[in-house]
């Protein structure tokens, strides 16, 4: 296994070229190889000694690995350019069905993913296998609110019976199912969304949102500084902040549960070896080795059944059934349609107005 | 000569001329000649308000820079040389400092629980914290610290090539200080001022990270409708689009202001 930061890569690839050039086929059967792209951070350190590392052991293949903040433009210009760099890529679940339908990503072959199979249907699409779960859930300080502290977004919403400056996230992104389940929109009727009736929610609150965040880390700094008294944000965010002692708390009680998924770039140039390692890297014993090392859930579900997660652990990630039962699982499928499409434009809109 | 400079022809042409030329090129083309992206930014009220807005931030901030600015280059100028190297190192020092850290050290200061609301209320000058941040005030604030230096050097250069003596023949010939200052002093200023305030103005225009911390997401300026096409919407003609019409009205400033002043001479200190 050997890392290759983003920088080097240029250099390996050069000196890959010059090595293909003059030893052809040697070269390529010395060892299977694919890049492997995620977001950084202490993220893709968990996953590196949870999945990565032991997927390349037992495949007896490198994991080059590179990391991008937001892989979505840098995706699109490598499948545009015709030579893409990179295998599979770790990203939002919506990226990889957008990719999908914009012939960015590969179609998968299911029989040759069992792993990705015996998954739920709704964890999986034609395009991508989920990898790991996030939840957007209601976080809030327990200096403000000892006790009686918001539990529903209809809690969040009500200024009256709970005062205090608000944070939500500049993305519509769980913001709109936040809205409408605060309107009495039960969380597994949520979609198709009602866009109207979202934003109408929406106006409602805006005048008391304080900050509209727009990374992971702004919106920690926000609860740890006590800037604002509860906000949406990310669950493995709040729970870092607060194991650093800062007095926080969040509920999954109509948290919206999010994927990223594994999905492979059209033309990778390493495909079946590609294909190989997605598969390794849901296997359930893998997956459940990353929550050990990180707040995060597995993507496949049966993580759960293996005894790696002891119960006690299990019970703080968001997508353990009974926490999930809590929640609402983000359709990225109607995201990605026209109307999802068409509701983040107008998104921009409603913040300038 | 030519063979001289042409190397560094070469490298402008490969880094800066041949990617602003592709971007061009992608905002009139995609499967096809195209103004769509142009008609959007006329006729869609998010990107002419993201305009008038980044225009009137970088006017204000134009302003105050040129207030705070004018008497550290006066007074860098008219105090001793040690004494001037002093102020000038004091105005060069936080520019060295990275905007993103200077951007955060202002988000401590400004904040709820930050230094200023916390002395505010140590004080009892306050009851409930003062919203200093998340909002446009935060942003100009940090704005106008961030960009004083480029006001303040331009400043003194040109207050540098003033003689002296012309002060002390204006108080000869019976004006008082104030009366020499406006007389004498401040029209010949007027190239620095004029140089600073461009350089302050178009460097406003292309902020990002200062509006985007500090701006509470209410602040959209124009380079954050640039990222968030390319980021949210995918849509790279028209964040290509955005950046042409910012690039252009850039361009049309420089040329205005040149048909005034020298800007190599003030800005190259020959």
């Amino acid at each position: 296994m050997k890392k290759v930061s983003g920088l080097k890569y240029g250099y390996l690839l050069l000196g890959a070229s010059i090595a293909a050039m003059g030893f052809g086929n040697v070269a390529a059967q010395a060892a299977e190889q694919i890049t492997f792209v995620s977001q950084g951070g202490a993220y893709q350190q968990a996953q590196m000694v949870a999945i990565l590392d032991p997927s390349a052991k037992k495949l007896g293949i490198t994991v080059n690995q590179d990391s991008i903040p937001d892989a979505w433009p840098a995706i699109k210009t490598q499948v545009g350019s015709g030579k893409p760099i990179w295998d599979v890529v770790d990203t939002p679940t919506g990226n990889c069905l957008r990719g999908g339908e914009q012939g960015l990503m590969e179609k998968l072959d299911f029989s040759k993913i069992p792993n990705g199979a015996a998954m739920p249907e709704a964890y999986r699409s034609p395009y991508s296998v989920s990898y790991e779960f996030y939840s957007s859930v209601l976080s809030y300080s327990q200096k403000t609110f000892p006790k009686d502290a918001p539990n529903s977004w209809a809690d969040f919403w009500d200024v009256k019976k709970f005062p205090g400056r608000r944070a939500l996230r500049n993305h519509p992104f769980a913001t709109l199912e936040a809205a409408l389940m605060a309107d009495g929109v039960a969380p597994d009727k949520l979609y198709p969304l009602d866009v109207d009736r979202a934003f109408k929610k929406l106006e409602e609150i805006k005048p008391h949102i304080t900050v509209w965040w727009t990374s992971g880390a702004q919106s920690a700094q926000l609860l740890n500084d006590g800037e604002v008294d509860m906000e949406m944000a990310w669950n493995g965010r709040v729970s870092a902040v607060a194991k650093e002692g800062a007095k926080v708390a969040f509920t999954y009680n109509q948290g919206i549960l999010q994927s990223t998924s594994l999905c492979i770039l059209k033309g990778a140039p390493n495909l079946d070896t590609a294909v190989k390692f997605l598969n390794e890297a849901v296997d359930p014993v893998h997956q459940a080795n990353l929550p050990l090392h990180i707040d995060y859930g597995p993507g496949n579900p049966k993580a759960f059944e293996t005894s790696v997660i002891k119960p006690e652990r299990a019970a703080q990630l968001p997508s353990e059934p009974a926490n999930a039962a809590k929640q609402a699982l983000m359709s990225y499928a109607w995201w990605s349609s026209p109307q999802g499409e068409a509701a983040e434009k107008r998104w921009a809109a409603f913040m300038q107005k | 000569m030519l063979a001289l400079v042409s190397p560094a022809l070469l490298v402008i042409l490969a880094l800066i001329v041949l990617p602003v030329g592709w971007l061009a090129w992608q905002s009139i083309y995609h499967d096809g000649f195209t103004l769509e992206n142009y008609r959007r930014i006329v006729t869609e009220s998010i990107y002419w308000r993201s305009f008038a807005l980044t225009f009137e931030i970088s006017l204000l901030v134009t302003v105050l820079a040129l207030l705070l600015g004018y008497p550290v280059a006066y007074l860098a100028n008219a105090v001793p040389r040690g004494w001037s190297v002093l102020i000038l190192a004091l105005v060069v020092l936080p520019f060295w400092t990275s905007v993103l850290v200077r951007a955060y050290a202002w988000l401590a200061l400004l904040q709820r629980t930050g230094v200023i609301n916390q002395f505010l209320r140590y004080l009892d000058v306050i009851g409930e914290p003062l919203a200093l941040v998340h909002n446009t005030f935060g942003t100009v604030v940090a704005t106008v610290h961030i960009l004083l230096p480029f006001m303040v050097l331009p400043l003194y250069a040109t207050m540098q090539k003033i003689p002296g003596d012309l002060m002390h023949a204006g108080a000869s010939l019976g004006a008082g200080p104030a009366h020499a200052f406006v007389r004498i002093f401040l029209p010949l200023s007027l190239p620095g001022v004029l140089a600073g305030c461009t350089m302050v103005f178009v460097l406003c225009l292309g902020f990002y990270i200062t509006p985007e911390l500090l701006g509470g997401g209410r602040t959209v300026m124009v380079s954050m409708l640039v990222s968030r096409n390319v980021e949210l919407y995918n849509q790279f003609g028209a964040a290509s689009a955005v950046a042409v019409v910012l690039l252009l009205s850039v361009l049309l400033i420089f040329f205005v202001v040149s048909r005034f002043i020298s800007l190599d001479r003030v800005l190259g200190q020959k």
